[in-house]
């Protein structure tokens, strides 16, 4: 599948999002400044192992973040031409689960337990489409069909304890994507889910995204994963992002240390790697203000520069940005 | 500097032999209702398994959530005791031994489980964690066991001064490298790895499989390996067997089972795991599975995969299919192996 990234209209633009939280630790620097984009019908990625910010930044653009101790310091996120993060209160509850759907990791805790599977349905389309009762219904049985639920219409009326972990992620999907989005976020998906229901349920947003046209944003930490779906993808670290590029050059060509750490600590099904290479040393302490690269105290290509200085996110290539002062292929600092 | 490890006692099985014999093992919950507390039925979460274990290798055990690994796992070591079956270890029947006698054998097997946040007591220093199981067997002379514990969080990559710290000051793949200490105090010949990486991050979790595999190669361990990952398994077994719904469905050494599964299931799972390879991905066939796994209280009659298997007959619905060599040192329960499957 071959897309035309630069065909398709921009359907969000975040420049420059900063999220903090205030504990009684300290200051959690979470989300430090992070910039990116997504286009009409692409996938973009977002990887990084827990507490990088990626769940932080999504939560922060449909302004789910709770506050306080949260707080949004600055940044912009152009929606069709309006800011999410300028918008009253009232105007962002239109736009979330309308425009801009979102499937949470746990399938569980996502769902009301005391309310029918139906009733859950059928609320955003009379909330958001202004639909009668009985055609909500009637769409929500649809919905669960396309998800590929048996007996849809007699399952409204069952609930939540009464579907499975997959039935439950499939049926958020079809509520997430009951108002026709411009854009999907699905924070870990599939990570409580098993290996054999986690390829039903990418399948299915596979086929969807391709009958919908809606943009995803797929945030995991599963590089395999994100190798068959997304079309580019930024890599998250310390509430930075570190890489941005193509799915297919991110994977053949990493250029930040991290990215490299991280496609050389994953075993692969289809060989037989000797060792794996980990990347030593923990993931940082958000507490303290990042004054100099979050990656300088796990690299190995570190260089004085690096513990002084915080690399910035520039282009290297064609549609490769990455956040390093040392080019990996010669182990020099860039000039 | 090196610390001054104990070489472990001559080994009665040398490696290559087979140091555990599962037999049959069968593990049932019963699901009791009532005042009286009557049994209305069991949870068959272990339904028969046999295999060898070799002295000296990695036995990889996949399946997904419910299939009863872990169960399994447990059985083994007698933390469960079976509802039928045996398990014998360095040639003793652990399922007919009790007390004292479990107890000394139990030195010989250890485990490693999945959350190291709950399977380490916040109460208790790592001093105290690490050297319990010194202080439980009388192993070492008392005033020895503080230095012991040095030398094993040493072995682990774990500063010793970290020694009289609480677990709640240390990150998951610490923690789980506490547990890897704990295991290794008594010098067991066995050690039982319950998903011992799944909650750690990507980059933490090659640091934990890179340590076992170290102290596999120092110490001659065997592992039990139990997990859902199945990179991971391929990556640090030799062997590896195929769990659904409490039986073995395929039992093959590492490269033979991932280059020529012959059971549909292991042919689906195999399929279903993303590689992280765009190139690799763009061109896979992936067989989707249909619905769920079914309840491990009322199985499927005759092979337990047939309501989800794409080649199920007439025959899978009422021949419990046997578990046979289909090819050297390669098994596998299906009617319809022969026939290449679903690839």
């Amino acid at each position: 599948m071959i897309r035309d990234l630069a065909a398709s209209p921009r359907v969000l633009e975040v420049t420059d999002l900063a999220t903090q939280f205030k504990t009684p630790d300290g200051i959690v620097h979470a989300v430090n400044g992070v910039s990116f984009h997504v286009d009409q019908g692409e996938t973009l990625g977002m990887v990084g192992e827990s507490g990088c910010g990626k769940s932080v930044t999504v939560l922060s653009l449909l302004r789910l973040i709770p506050s306080p101790p949260g707080e949004i310091l600055r940044g912009q996120a152009d929606f069709l031409g309006v800011d999410l993060l300028k918008m009253s209160p009232d105007e962002i509850r239109r736009v979330r689960g309308g425009q801009i759907a979102m499937v949470f990791q746990d399938p569980m805790t996502s769902f009301n337990p005391v309310l029918t599977m139906g009733r859950q349905l059928t609320e955003p389309l009379e909330l958001h489409l202004g639909m009668t009762g009985k055609q909500a219904e009637e769409r929500a049985a649809e919905l669960l069909q396309m998800v590929g639920i048996p007996n849809a219409a007699d399952r409204l009326k069952d609930y939540p304890h009464q579907f499975s972990g997959g039935m439950r992620q499939r049926v958020m999907i079809a509520m997430a994507l009951s108002c026709s989005p411009q854009i999907l976020i699905a924070d870990e998906p599939t990570t409580a889910l098993d290996v054999t229901i986690q390829a039903q349920i990418i399948e299915l947003v596979k086929r969807l995204r391709d009958e919908i046209g809606m943009a995803i944003i797929w945030i995991t930490h599963d590089l395999g994963i994100i190798a068959g779906l997304a079309d580019r993808v930024v890599v998250m670290y310390g509430g930075y992002i570190i890489e941005h590029a193509p799915v297919k050059e991110l994977y053949a060509n990493p250029l930040h240390p991290y990215t490299i750490g991280l496609l050389g600590s994953l075993p692969r099904l289809d060989q037989q790697k000797e060792r794996l290479t980990s990347i030593e040393g923990m993931p940082p302490i958000l507490l303290e203000e990042p004054k100099y690269c979050p990656f300088a105290p796990r690299c190995v290509n570190v260089h004085e520069r690096c513990r002084q200085e915080n690399p910035p996110l520039l282009s290297v290539a064609p549609q490769h940005e990455v956040a390093c002062w040392v080019d990996v292929r010669t182990g020099r600092l860039r000039v | 500097m090196e610390p001054a490890v104990q070489v472990l006692p001559q080994e009665s099985i040398p490696n290559g032999k087979a140091l555990l014999k599962v037999e049959g093992l069968v593990k049932h919950f019963p699901i009791l209702r009532g005042v009286i507390q009557r049994s209305v039925g069991a949870v068959r979460a272990v339904d028969g398994i046999t295999f060898d274990v070799t002295a000296g290798e990695t036995f990889g055990l996949v399946g997904e959530s419910g299939c009863g690994k872990s169960t399994a796992g447990r059985t083994i070591l007698q933390l469960y005791r079976p509802t039928a079956g045996h398990v014998w270890f360095d040639g003793a029947d652990l399922t007919t031994l009790k007390g004292d006698d479990l107890r000394r054998m139990r030195r010989h097997m250890q485990m490693i489980f999945q959350d190291p946040y709950a399977s380490l007591n916040p109460r208790m220093m790592i001093s105290d964690i690490v050297g319990e199981p010194l202080l439980v067997h009388k192993t070492l002379p008392r005033q020895e066991i503080p230095g012991r514990v040095r030398e094993l969080l040493h072995l682990v990559g774990l500063s010793p001064t970290l020694a009289n710290r609480y677990p709640h000051e240390f990150s998951g793949g610490q923690r789980q490298r506490i547990g890897v200490a704990r295991a290794l105090a008594l010098q067991p010949r066995l050690i039982i790895c319950d998903e011992p990486i799944s909650a750690l991050d990507v980059s933490i979790q090659a640091q934990v499989i890179n340590l076992l595999e170290d102290l596999q190669n120092r110490f001659n361990l065997t592992y039990i390996f139990i997990a859902h990952d199945l990179s991971m398994v391929r990556h640090i077994s030799d062997r590896v067997a195929v769990m659904y719904l409490g039986i073995l469905v395929e039992l093959a050494d590492r490269d033979e089972i991932y280059l020529n599964p012959l059971h549909p299931y292991s042919q689906a799972l195999l399929s279903a795991v993303p590689v992280a390879d765009p190139l690799v991905e763009e061109h896979r066939r992936r067989v989707i599975l249909e619905g769920d796994v079914p309840s491990p209280i009322n199985p499927p009659s005759g092979c337990r995969f047939r309501t989800r298997c794409p080649i199920a007959q007439e025959r899978c619905a009422q021949e419990v299919p046997e578990w046979r060599e289909l090819r050297p040192d390669h098994w596998v329960a299906c009617h319809f192996a022969e026939g290449g499957g679903i690839i």
